[in-house]
């Protein structure tokens, strides 16, 4: 899955001094003030900087990568730039997410109901080791397509070799792409961020590197033409070439540890890749026979635009139970992950009663509500509230929701 | 011969085409420098200071930071690019083309408009000639010398002006800028606030936030004149005052945090324990707070004044934002609210809105300072000290108006002159709290090092790191 920062241009309340130079110099009128804060409209700003020599304190100067950018009422009330929110400029090897990361992954996982801790057996995970200012350098070592050749959909399988750097990453957590050059206003490209489709000890196992599953973006949500400008950088990325990194991030969508957990996934897309990560991470240790197994709900349009659908068509059934659903496909009836969980409602119900059951949910926004409305029609059925159910699960690290 | 004018004064108003004007200016030019060497900062001249310049008027030029000595500093004259098809924005020649020639009628009362504003330039300069000697920072120290050139710029900016649009009798009084002297009782500045002392930094930073807010807000009035120059002028000075203000507001604001800080440290607000410690107390601030806050009011003028009348209804001085309020502009039948003493009682009265203007002024000041004043108290709110500075009533301590024979006390009660004075040592500064302040100003110019009685800035000028070397003496 893949998400982006913004970069956002805001004036610190603590050192502004209100002389209204900014909003004197600002053309396209982003700048306004009331009695309070002069601040930058985010949708107006145009990036020509006109605003900054003029200003005597440096108050102008103050930018945060942002999930979602503040709005102008936001930034009217605040006494001070949201204290967490410092730059991640410091230099140090700072562990702790930075703020801006921390606002996406709020964002990918604000229907889960608040924030989840990660499961009691999850390992520990590093976070925030490298950031822009000091971003680590991967190389390509491959990049294959994982859609059929001629689909519509160019989803790709691509394999980083981090060399001698340390990145350490769990299953589920992310890295951020750095897009080398400026976009149409002059400004450095916003920070994406990708799930690690690897497991934690790499694709290549103990060779120091990691694989993201990226789809070449060519429509926006909307469905007008627009060029993804990472995805595209990274599906045209050839071997040998450099890749600017951040991260890793997310200390809450990690996987349990614990030989016995239940994982219970549902993805559409890319938001397979966390679960390509866990799931592989189990079959590298199937010859343990630590047990605990994996059901997997999997949306795609059509099967060839399904990644990973060959290697997921040859995984042992003791180890995962998986349910595809096609919604363009021309053979089948439309279907859409919800459907299936509801044909397999009794399991799914069963699962959830189950307290070594963890739930992971990945894809696109408009798939949640579905998925959780029959969530709970399932449990409803089996006598139980899905909605109290679904509380605990998440205060327990065993409900984790990312979608975008 | 052969000089080259527009190098020797940087402009933008193409000099070069106006050989009379030029050479004018050519006269002036070294008897200002001769000012600066007599009046400006004290001992600065080989200093090579960090300084912003304006080469040229668009925002990306204007900023440009770099070491210079000031009396190399290229003051020049700097107007903001005519705005096309421009037209009087009030008065009662609304909606016609704005002028580019001073109107015969208007001759004398815009060349002293222009003459007020002018003289408390140098004025300033002159009052903060001494601070150099006391500084608590090269940081400081820095901004102190860029207010100065700018103060200096800004009188070259009104001089040009006078120059070229005022023939003789502006020459005349351009000269006169530069024989006034703060201060002095025989020659004085024109306005009483620019004839005060400003011997230290805690004045001096009072004096930066609260007197040079009053030059934002007259360069704002000033700077909606339908005499374009004159606006187009007053509008680029406004980007300079900006840093003053900047200059005021961040040094009261550090010494708050450093006078909290130590309130917490030690667990008292006892004012004696405080300056034992070496910090400014919190009542002191007040007190140097309500001096410059009602001196600075009296620079507004009274509160009913035919002569603000004629500028507005003229066109020649508009009300702040005055494109930016929603009215007819003109201002016949309209009325403002003005509070006044009336038997021993505050009341408000109605009157007529023309007649108003200069409080109506004052007031939109009030507002701005008030806000100065709510961050001030931020910082102690954030420092966890209990105590909040405060903005005296606008009747307190006046000089000037309807005020200026009445005793009101800061929280706005009406008193007789005896208790008034009984209680003014609460109120103002005494001696012995200029002698405190004045026993606090050691000298420090060690890069990165700062008075004992301030915080750090939060950031550098130009986003240099804090121990930064701002002055680099000879």
């Amino acid at each position: 899955m893949a998400t982006t920062l913004l970069r956002q241009h805001l004036i610190d309340p603590e050192v502004c001094i209100r002389c209204n130079t900014c909003e004197e110099a600002c053309k396209p009128k982003a700048i306004t003030h009331d009695r309070r804060n002069y601040v930058v409209d985010f949708a107006k700003c145009n990036g020509c900087g006109d605003c900054l020599p003029p200003c005597p304190t440096g108050a102008i100067d103050t930018w945060r990568e942002v999930g979602e950018a503040y709005s102008v009422e936001a930034q009217l009330a605040w006494d001070a730039v949201p204290a967490n929110a410092a730059p991640a400029a410091t230099g140090a090897h700072e562990t702790g997410i930075p703020d801006d990361v921390a606002r996406l992954e709020e964002e990918a996982s604000r229907s889960q109901g608040g924030r989840a801790p990660p499961p009691w057996s999850a390992a520990h995970p590093y976070v925030g080791l490298y950031a822009r200012e000091r971003p680590a350098i991967a190389t390509v070592v491959g990049n294959h397509r994982l859609t059929v050749e001629g689909s519509e959909t160019d989803i790709r399988h691509i394999v980083l070799d981090l060399g001698k750097c340390a990145f350490p990453v769990l299953e589920g957590q992310s890295v951020g792409v750095l897009v080398p050059g400026v976009d149409a206003l002059g400004r450095p490209h916003h920070v994406r961020l990708y799930s690690v489709a690897s497991p934690r000890n790499g694709e290549r196992p103990n060779h120091n590197n990691l694989a993201l599953t990226v789809k070449r973006v060519t429509a926006d949500l909307q469905g007008n033409p627009v060029k993804g400008v990472a995805s595209n950088y990274l599906c045209d990325a050839k071997r040998g070439d450099r890749i600017e990194l951040t991260g890793p991030y997310g200390d809450s969508f990690l996987m349990p540890n614990h030989p016995g957990a239940k994982l219970l996934m549902v993805c559409t897309g890319t938001g397979s890749a966390p679960m390509r990560a866990m799931t592989e991470r189990r079959r590298r240790r199937m010859g343990l026979h630590e047990g605990g197994r994996i059901l997997l709900f999997f949306g795609a349009r059509r099967p060839d635009e399904l990644p990973y659908f060959g290697p997921l068509s040859r995984l042992p059934a003791d180890l995962i139970d998986v349910e595809l659903a096609f919604s363009r496909s021309p053979d089948t009836p439309k279907e859409y992950v919800q459907d299936r969980l509801r044909a397999r409602g009794e399991d799914v119900a069963a699962w959830l009663a189950e307290d070594d059951t963890y739930v992971y949910i990945c894809g696109h926004k408009r798939m949640e509500a579905g998925v959780l409305e029959a969530m709970a029609d399932v449990c409803a059925a089996r006598g139980f509230d899905w909605s109290v159910r679904r509380e605990e699960m998440r205060r327990a690290g065993r409900l984790h929701i990312e979608t975008y | 011969m052969s000089i080259d004018y527009a190098s020797k004064i940087p402009n933008n108003v193409d000099l070069g085409s106006n050989k009379t004007l030029q050479r004018a200016l050519e006269h002036w030019q070294p008897r200002y420098l001769d000012w600066w060497r007599e009046m400006g900062p004290e001992g600065s001249l080989a200093h090579e200071v960090y300084l912003r310049t304006a080469i040229s008027v668009d925002p990306k030029g204007w900023a440009h930071f770099d070491y210079v000595k000031m009396p190399d500093y290229r003051w020049g004259i700097f107007l903001t690019p005519p705005e096309e098809g421009r037209t009087h924005a009030f008065g009662t020649h609304k909606g016609q083309p704005v002028w580019n020639e001073v109107p015969g009628e208007y001759r004398t009362h815009l060349r002293r408009v222009i003459v007020t504003q002018g003289d408390t330039e140098p004025a300033s300069v002159e009052q903060q000639r001494q601070l150099g000697a006391i500084c608590p920072s090269l940081y400081d120290l820095r901004n102190l010398y860029q207010v100065n050139v700018e103060e200096g710029r800004h009188l070259w900016a009104m001089v040009y002006l006078l120059h070229a649009y005022f023939g003789r009798d502006g020459r005349e009084e351009a000269d006169e800028m530069l024989q006034r002297r703060s201060g002095d009782a025989d020659k004085p500045r024109i306005l009483g606030a620019f004839n005060e002392k400003t011997p230290d930094w805690l004045s001096f930073f009072m004096f930066t936030f609260l007197t040079d807010r009053d030059g934002k807000y007259q360069l704002a009035a000033l700077a909606e004149s339908g005499f374009d120059p004159l606006a187009r002028s007053t509008r680029f000075m406004l980007t300079e005052e900006a840093h003053h203000l900047f200059v005021g507001e961040s040094g009261i604001g550090r010494i708050l945090q450093r006078t909290a800080e130590v309130m917490k440290e030690l667990r008292t607000d006892d004012p004696a324990a405080l300056r034992a410690a070496g910090v400014i107390d919190l009542p002191t601030i007040q007190r140097y707070l309500n001096f410059h806050f009602s001196v600075t009011l009296d620079l507004y003028g009274s509160e009913v004044s035919s002569n603000a009348s004629i500028f507005y209804t003229s066109g020649l001085k508009g009300r702040f934002d005055e494109t930016k309020i929603a009215d007819d502009h003109v201002l016949t039948g309209s009325h403002y609210d003005l509070s006044v003493v009336e038997g021993g009682k505050l009341v408000t009265q109605s009157e007529n809105a023309l007649l108003t203007l200069n409080e109506r002024l004052r007031d939109d000041y009030i507002v701005d300072c008030q806000a100065g004043v709510d961050r001030w108290n931020r910082i102690l709110e954030k420092g966890g000290a209990a105590q909040r500075l405060r903005l005296p009533h606008k009747g307190f301590h006046r000089k000037i108006g309807s005020f200026a024979k009445t005793f009101v006390s800061p929280e706005g009660e009406v008193l007789t002159e005896k208790t008034w004075n009984e209680r003014a040592s609460a109120w103002l500064p005494s001696d012995a709290d200029h002698a405190f302040v004045q026993s606090l100003m050691g000298r420090v110019a060690e890069p990165g090092k700062y008075a004992h009685w301030i915080a750090p800035p939060s950031r550098g000028i130009d986003q240099k790191p804090e121990s930064f070397e701002y002055v680099r003496f000879a």
